[in-house]
C-alpha cells in the first residue's frame, strides 16, 4: 500500500426509524467498516428493509432518534444523492421501474455525476460502454440489457443481478445488499455471490448483506452475522451465528424478544 | 416541493439560445397596427396576387369578424387584434444563396442551426422571419426529381392552378375562427409538391420565426403527395421573449394521394408570450398514410387538434403528440381523426406534461361514419404532474356510428413516483435531475420517432424546460 488510504466506516447509533409514526428500528446500532462483510438476517417485517430505506435517505422514512455517521460525520438530513456521492450504496430489494429510460443512459448519468462529486472527468460514451460490456459478462447478463429500460420488465432474478451491475460500476465504499440473493437460481447465486467477492476485494467495499439464506453467506463469509428482531439486533455474532440460524430458526431470539 | 417566489421565479425558462432579436429598423415594410378590408387588400396587392385570392382573403376576413372568439377551450379572451401588426417584411425574399441574405437574418438563421441542418441531413430548407421566407432552397439532386418546395406566395405565383385547385379545400376559409383569419392575412408559409412515385428520403425543413413584438404570423402551408409518393416535411419554431403578447395562426393543408405517405413533424418551442393558434388537417385517399407528429413546446396558449380524414379504403392515420405545460401555460392539444372510409386504421398517443401552474388539456375527437365497416382505432393519452400545482384534464369524443368498429382508448395521469425519485438519487443523480430523466424516459414513445438530430434537440429542449423544476 502506498500512503495512506482512507477507509470509510458508515456508524448507526441507537437508531428509532418511525413510518408513518409507527416505529418500526428501535434503538438499533451497528457498524459498518470499509472491507468488512456483515449479514444481517432476521423474521420478516423486523425492520430491515426500513433500516436500509433510512441509512440511504429515503423521504418517507422519518428518524425519531439516534443517528447515522459517516466517518464520525453525522448525514441525517442530507439528500440520497448526497449519500451517494459520500460513498452509500443500496441494492435494493423492490427496485423501482423507470419507464423510457434507458439502461445504460441512466447508469453512465449516474457514474458521471458521482465521479464530478469526486472531481473527476466525465467517462466517455465509449469508454462507458467498455466499462459496462466488461461488467455485463461478468454477471453473465445478456448484452440487450444496454437498451433495455431501466428495470422495465426485469425478471425477478434480472433485477438483483442489474442491482449488482450497478453496484459494480459505481463502486462505493460501504454497500447495503437488501435480500440481493432472493429470486436468483442456483447458478445466478453463484455468480451475483462471486461477483460480490470479486468487488468487496478489489474495491475494498465495506457490505451489510441483509438475507435470509444460508446458501449466500457459504459464498461470502461474513466476517459479523447479526441478528435483528422487532427493530432491534438481539445478537450479533460471527459466521457460526449464521449455521446456527439456520438450524433452528429465529425462534430462541423472538421468545426473548417477547418475554421482555 | 412547496415553492419560495425566488424559486419560482427560476422555473421561468430559459430561451437564452432562442431569446435573441434585431431591431425592425432595416425592414422593408411594417404595417400599421390592426386590421381592416384594406390591410387585407394591401397584403395582397404587395403580392401581386390573382384577385381569386384576393377575394377569398376577404372572405375570410368577413368571416373572421363574424365568429365569435370561441369559448370553449382555453381562455383566448385577452387576445387584443387591434394591437397587433399584420404584415412586416424584414428584406427581400426567396433568395436560394445564403451569401444574398442580409447579415442580420443570416445571424438569425445561424444562431438557430439552419445552415449547418441543411449540409447535414435536409433535402430543402426554408426560413421565415415574421411575415417573409427569406431564404428557401432545395438540393440539386431533389430538385431533379421534379420536387417543389417553394414558399407558398412563390407556389402560388409558379402554379397558380394546382394552388387554386386545393388552397383551401381541406380546411375552408369559414372552417374557425382563426382558420379565417389566417385565409385573410396569410404570408410565407410552405407549397410543396411530391410527384408520382417520387420518394424523398431526407426531410424538407420550415423553418418560422418571429422576431418582432406584437406581431401575428400567419404563414400557410399545403402539401401535395402524390401517388405513391412519400416525404417527411419537419418545422421549427421559435420566437424571442417579449413582454406583449404576439399570434401565430398558421393553416396547414394536406393532401395525401392513394398510396402517398406524409409524415409532418413539428418542433415548437415558442416563447411564453406566444398565442399559438393553428388548424392542421390532412386528405387521406385510397392505402394513403399521413403521420402527424406534434410536440408543443412554450407559448402562452396552444390551440392545436392535428386531424386526418380518412376518405378512402385503406387509409392510415397517426398522430403523436407532446404538449409540456410549464409555468402560466395551457397547452390545449389533441388529434382529430375521421373515419369516412371502411378498412381505415388510426392511432392517436399523446403524452402531456404540466409543470407549475402549467395546465395541459387533451381534447380529441374520433368520429367513426356510418358504414365505414372494419375499422380499427386506438386512442392513448397519457398526462403526467410534475408537481401539486400542475394540472391536467381530458376531454376525448369518441362518435361512433357504424357499430363494426374497433376502438380502443386509454388515458392515465401519472405523478413522479416517490420511490422511483429515491431509486434515482440513490445512485447519485440530485432530485431536478432524476425527474428530468423520468420526464424524458415518460416522453420516449415521442422522442424515438423523430428523426436522430431532432431527438436530441427535443430532449434538450425538455431539460431546458424542466431546468429548476425542483424546488
Ligand atoms: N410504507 C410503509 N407503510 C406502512 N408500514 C410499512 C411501510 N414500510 C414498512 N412498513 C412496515 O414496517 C415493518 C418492517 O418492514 P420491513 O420491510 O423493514 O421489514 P423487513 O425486515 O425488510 O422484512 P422482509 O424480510 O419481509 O423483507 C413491517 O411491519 C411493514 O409492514
Ligand atoms: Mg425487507
Amino acid at each position: 500500500m502506498y500512503g495512506e488510504i482512507k477507509m470509510t466506516t458508515l456508524e448507526i447509533k441507537d437508531l428509532n426509524v418511525s413510518i408513518k409514526d409507527k416505529e418500526i428500528v428501535k434503538g438499533l446500532s451497528l457498524k459498518v467498516k470499509q472491507g468488512e462483510v456483515h449479514a444481517l438476517m432476521g423474521p420478516n417485517g423486523s425492520g430491515k428493509s426500513t433500516l436500509s430505506f433510512a441509512i440511504m435517505g429515503h423521504p418517507r422514512y422519518q428518524i425519531k432518534n439516534g443517528s447515522i455517521l459517516i466517518d464520525n460525520e453525522s448525514i441525517l438530513g442530507t439528500s440520497p444523492d448526497e449519500r451517494a456521492k459520500k460513498g452509500l450504496f443500496l441494492s435494493f430489494q423492490y427496485p423501482s421501474e423507470i419507464p423510457g429510460v434507458k439502461y445504460s443512459n441512466f447508469l453512465r448519468l449516474a457514474l458521471n455525476s458521482l465521479r464530478k462529486a469526486k472531481s473527476l472527468e466525465p467517462v466517455s460514451v465509449i469508454d462507458f460502454h467498455k466499462m459496462f460490456k466488461e461488467q455485463i459478462k461478468n454477471l453473465g447478463i445478456d448484452d440487450s440489457f444496454a437498451s433495455r429500460y431501466l428495470n422495465e420488465g426485469f425478471s425477478g432474478g434480472e433485477k438483483k443481478r442489474s442491482e449488482i451491475l450497478q453496484l459494480s460500476i459505481l463502486k462505493p465504499n460501504i454497500a447495503i445488499l437488501d435480500e440481493t440473493d432472493s429470486g436468483l437460481d442456483i447458478d445466478a447465486l453463484r455468480i451475483v455471490a462471486e461477483n460480490i467477492n470479486r468487488l468487496a476485494k478489489e474495491e475494498n467495499i465495506g457490505v451489510l448483506i441483509i438475507t435470509h439464506y444460508q446458501r449466500i453467506l457459504r459464498h461470502l463469509h461474513p466476517d459479523f452475522v447479526h441478528v435483528m428482531v422487532d427493530g432491534k439486533i438481539v445478537k450479533s455474532g460471527g459466521k457460526k451465528l449464521a449455521e446456527e440460524l439456520e438450524e433452528k430458526g429465529y425462534s430462541d431470539y423472538v421468545k426473548e424478544v417477547i418475554a421482555e | 416541493m412547496i415553492k419560495t417566489e425566488k424559486e419560482r421565479q427560476a422555473t421561468e425558462m430559459s430561451y437564452d439560445k432562442y431569446d435573441f432579436r434585431y431591431d425592425t429598423n432595416d425592414y422593408q415594410i411594417i404595417f400599421n397596427r390592426g386590421l381592416n378590408k384594406d390591410v387585407v387588400k394591401e397584403i395582397s396587392r404587395i403580392k401581386n396576387e390573382p384577385e381569386w385570392m384576393t377575394e377569398f382573403r376577404l372572405k375570410g376576413l368577413k368571416s373572421f369578424f363574424e365568429k365569435p372568439m370561441p369559448q370553449w377551450g382555453a381562455n383566448l379572451n385577452d387576445i387584443n387584434f387591434d394591437n397587433i401588426i399584420y404584415y412586416m417584411k424584414p428584406s427581400d425574399t426567396n433568395k436560394k444563396n445564403w451569401d444574398d441574405v442580409p447579415s442580420y437574418v443570416k445571424e438569425t438563421f445561424d444562431k438557430l442551426g439552419i445552415p449547418e441542418a441543411e449540409r447535414k441531413f435536409l433535402a430543402g430548407v426554408g426560413g421565415q422571419i415574421d411575415s417573409e421566407v427569406i431564404y428557401h432552397n432545395v438540393k440539386k439532386e431533389f430538385e431533379e426529381k421534379g420536387i417543389v418546395f417553394l414558399s407558398m406566395d412563390e407556389g402560388l405565383k409558379q402554379y397558380p392552378e394546382l394552388v387554386k385547385k386545393y388552397f383551401g379545400t381541406v380546411i375552408p376559409y369559414n372552417d374557425n375562427k382563426f382558420a379565417a383569419l389566417n385565409t385573410a392575412t396569410w404570408s410565407g408559409g410552405s407549397y410543396v409538391y411530391i410527384p408520382k412515385n417520387v420518394k424523398v428520403d431526407l426531410p424538407l425543413q420550415a423553418y418560422f420565426r418571429i422576431n418582432a413584438a406584437d406581431f401575428g404570423q400567419f404563414e400557410r402551408t399545403l402539401i401535395i403527395a402524390d401517388e405513391g409518393s412519400q416525404v417527411s416535411y419537419l418545422e421549427g419554431c421559435t420566437a424571442p421573449r417579449y413582454s406583449s403578447e404576439s399570434l401565430h395562426s398558421a393553416v396547414v393543408e394536406i393532401i395525401a394521394l392513394p398510396g402517398s405517405k406524409v409524415q409532418y413533424i413539428t418542433i415548437q418551442n415558442w416563447a411564453s408570450n406566444i398565442y399559438n393558434l393553428v388548424t392542421k388537417r390532412a386528405f387521406a385517399y385510397k392505402d394513403a398514410s399521413v403521420y402527424w407528429i406534434d410536440c408543443n413546446l412554450g407559448s402562452k396558449v396552444t390551440m392545436k387538434y392535428p386531424s386526418i380524414y380518412l376518405l378512402e379504403e385503406g387509409a392510415r392515420g397517426e398522430v403523436l403528440s407532446v404538449a409540456f405545460a410549464g409555468n402560466g401555460q395551457h397547452q390545449d392539444a389533441g388529434a382529430k381523426i375521421i373515419h369516412v372510409a371502411p378498412n381505415t386504421t388510426s392511432t392517436i398517443t399523446s403524452k402531456s406534461i404540466s409543470k407549475s401552474s402549467g395546465r395541459a388539456t387533451y381534447r380529441g375527437l374520433l368520429k367513426v361514419y356510418p358504414n365505414a365497416k372494419n375499422i380499427k382505432s386506438s386512442v392513448k393519452c397519457d398526462a403526467l404532474l410534475i408537481d401539486k400545482e400542475s394540472r391536467t384534464d381530458t376531454y376525448p369524443t369518441i362518435e361512433i356510428e357504424e357499430p363494426d368498429a374497433t376502438v380502443t382508448h386509454e388515458a392515465t395521469v401519472g405523478k413522479i413516483g416517490e420511490d422511483q425519485i429515491f431509486y434515482l438519487t440513490s445512485r447519485g443523480l440530485s432530485e431536478a435531475e432524476a425527474t428530468t430523466l423520468i420526464v424524458l424516459g415518460f416522453v420516449q414513445p415521442f422522442t424515438k420517432s423523430l428523426p436522430m438530430e431532432y431527438a436530441v434537440e427535443f430532449n434538450r429542449l425538455i431539460e431546458l424546460e424542466m431546468e429548476g423544476s425542483v424546488g
